[in-house]
């Protein structure tokens, strides 16, 4: 049996009277890929900054690797790479001086740097640019070396803040299959993204919103726990559709989705008999209107319209 | 966990020094500014006066007339450029700047000299810079006092009482350069290393690199020494060089120890490099640490340490500042070393007050840092 990687006891951060993590609590298993999503200021930034010793909590309690964030904040920056929201190696430096420097800083013994700075390039792909700066490099390739000196250390635990913000989605989708492959081989990956379609990489989900986490679970579990039906409709002009069911009766959200309309509604029978009679007395043609399956982006923004709901009453 | 780890500061200060090659604009200000600044102030600031310009009125023109505009001539202070027939013209004269002094030889002047009465000779100068005048009445004085004193001795045949054997020491030509250049070296020195390492810190926080450092194990005294110690050398280099040319270029003296010289301006510059580095961690942007770090060691660098004006002369409060500036201490033992030749012997308060201003900076920069990181 194995300890948590990351344990987490009502941790809260407050900036003055605004409260950015609220009485946050959860565990990661050791080797697992834990997904933190939700929308910009949700307070995933700041809880990871707590996590990686950056900032320090209002009140609450944190373990990672097994070092108390409040007593060990030196033994916990040891056993963790991170990797931040912005690039943040050093550009005028080449990839193999950014490589040695970051060895360097984690105390990587000598005899093993040379192997490391092996592994490095040859993940992140630039064995044939060790030489050139880093700032010439693409933001893909940036992206991997950053991610690379993360774990120059070898950290049994490792933070990705948004990492791919940016990046292509073909660099994007190498990018998760190195995350992949480091779980394989045990390391604990505590990723952030805002990107729904990222979520399906990660072994759990925590939906983060105003500083709460509003849902914690496998991704399939999430998709199961739809609060409320979704109806898919396919028109010519989608705008005015959206824009006709806003506040229409018994309509809980409605959002574009790729080309057609995804409406999460709170009965699906009588929205299939309702919708069309609003969408006509607006004057739209309606091509087709299903009950679908809802995808993971559905699932949180019901999620969070919901808990918005409950936080006003 | 070490606070000190020599891997993590060697990691850090390799890492500072290659940033530092691929930035031409540190490189000039590292290497270039000094000499720069030395050679334009070393030619540009002198406090000697010379070619007083000198108009005379000899309402009189006799031989002991001239004989005293001789005087004037030959000493090698005064340049006489004009002449005036009637004492009305000096006013327009000295208001349009033609004549620092004007010198009026009465009528009877060689009569009232022949006959053993006092003869009087009047000089009017030019107030306005009062420097200048101060310097210009007072050679004209001892040119007539010298006059007058061989005119005592021809007529008379009488000896003077009492005679003044003058010996000047350290600087014997009493050549404003001789203190300028050694004081300029303390006065650059603060300017560069104030600067240095004022955009060390900000940089960071303005790319974004300080969340990346602030993750890893490194420690704060370990970024600071890690920035601290390529500017150090850099800093002894810079006060080998700019001793050199004054020696070279400005026929400087340089009597003292070598050695001396660069123990002192090791506690000097990293008392220096530590207020660099608390003004770099306050600022947090480039451009504001800049801005802070010109007007931090220019203005104390040129006025408050001494070099310009003599700290004893200033009001209370200025005195009590003067004591903030690290260049006032740097100053003294630079004079001394260059001119006097003297050493820890002599200079020992200085040194410690340096060594203490280390420790300070350094304390200092660590504080500020700290509220900072983690």
């Amino acid at each position: 049996m194995s300890a948590p990687a990351v344990t987490v006891e009502r941790l809260t951060r407050r900036f003055g009277a605004f409260t950015a993590v609220d009485e946050v609590s959860f565990e990661v298993a050791r080797g697992e890929v834990f997904g933190f999503l939700g929308p910009n200021g949700a307070g995933k930034t700041t809880t990871i900054k707590m996590l990686t010793g950056l900032l320090q909590p209002s009140s609450g309690r944190g373990t990672v690797a097994g070092f108390d964030l409040a007593r060990e904040v030196e033994s916990v920056k040891r056993s963790i790479g991170y990797m931040s929201q912005l690039f943040s190696l050093y550009g005028d430096l080449t990839v193999e001086e950014n490589i040695a420097f970051f060895a360097g800083l984690y105390g990587v013994p000598r005899a093993r740097r040379a192997g490391r700075r092996d592994w490095v390039l040859e993940m992140a792909g630039l064995k044939d640019h060790r030489s050139r700066l880093t700032q010439e490099l693409s933001l893909g390739w940036k992206q991997r070396l950053a991610l690379g000196t993360a774990m120059i250390h070898e950290p049994p635990v490792l933070f990705l803040d948004e990492p791919t913000s940016g990046v292509d989605p073909i660099s994007r989708r190498d990018f998760w299959d190195l995350i992949g492959g480091l779980a394989a081989r045990g390391t604990t990956v505590f990723v952030s993204t805002h990107y729904m379609e990222e979520a399906e990489y990660c072994h759990r989900l925590a939906l983060m919103s105003r500083g709460r986490i509003i849902a914690l679970d496998r991704p399939a579990g999430l998709r199961a726990a739809m609060p409320a039906p979704l109806i898919e409709i396919q028109t010519d002009d989608s705008p005015r559709v959206v824009e006709a069911l806003e506040g229409a009766e018994g309509v809980i959200e409605v959002g574009l989705f790729g080309r057609a309309v995804h409406v999460i509604v709170r009965d699906a029978e009588r929205a299939r008999a309702e919708l069309p009679r609003v969408l006509a007395a607006a004057g739209l043609a309606v091509r087709g209107l299903q009950v679908v399956e809802p995808s993971l982006e559905d699932v949180f923004v019901a999620l969070v319209h919901l808990s918005n709901q409950g936080a006003a009453t | 966990m070490r606070a000190l780890d020599p891997t993590r500061l060697l990691a850090m200060a390799r890492k500072e020094v290659l940033q530092l090659r691929r930035d031409p604009r540190s490189l000039i200000l590292a290497f270039l500014l000094p000499v720069a600044l030395l050679v334009f102030f070393g030619y540009a600031i002198s406090w000697d006066v010379s070619d007083i310009r000198l108009v005379v009125v000899d309402q009189d023109r006799g031989a002991k007339a001239r004989e005293l505009l001789d005087g004037f001539r030959a000493s090698g202070r005064f340049a006489i450029v004009g002449r005036l027939e009637r004492t009305a013209d000096i006013g327009p004269l000295l208001d349009r700047g033609q004549a620092r002094i004007v010198l009026v030889i009465p009528p009877r002047f060689d009569a009232d000299l022949g006959a053993g009465r006092t003869a009087v000779v009047q000089a009017i100068v030019d107030g306005s810079d009062a420097n200048t005048a101060t310097i210009a009445l007072g050679y004209a004085q001892a040119i007539v006092q010298q006059f007058s004193a061989r005119a005592l001795f021809q007529t008379r045949r009488v000896r003077l009482p009492v005679t003044a054997a003058t010996r000047i020491w350290y600087n014997e030509e009493l050549s404003s350069r001789n203190m300028i250049v050694p004081g300029l070296v303390a006065v650059i020195m603060m300017i560069i290393a104030g600067l240095l390492t004022s955009l060390t810190i900000a940089r960071e926080w303005e790319r974004g690199t300080m969340e990346q450092l602030a993750s890893t194990p490194v420690s704060r005294l370990e970024v600071l020494l890690g920035k601290l110690l390529p500017y150090l050398a850099i800093g002894l280099v810079d006060v080998a060089l700019c001793s050199l040319l004054g020696v070279v270029i400005f026929r400087v003296p340089f009597r003292g120890d070598v050695f001396f010289l660069m123990g002192a301006s090791f506690a000097f510059l990293v008392g220096t490099l530590g207020l660099g580095l608390v003004i770099s961690a306050l600022a947090r942007t480039q451009l504001l640490a800049t801005q802070i770090g010109m007007i931090a060691t220019f203005l104390p660098g040129f006025l408050l340490s001494g070099f310009m004006f003599p700290i004893d002369n200033m009001p209370l409060v200025l005195r009590a500042i003067t004591y903030l500036v690290p260049a006032r201490y740097f100053l003294v033992v630079t004079r001394g070393i260059f001119l006097k030749g003297v050493g820890p012997e002599v200079l020992w308060s200085e040194g410690l007050l340096m060594v203490l201003y280390a420790f300070a900076g350094l304390g200092l920069a660590a504080h500020s840092f700290r509220k900072e990181l983690g």
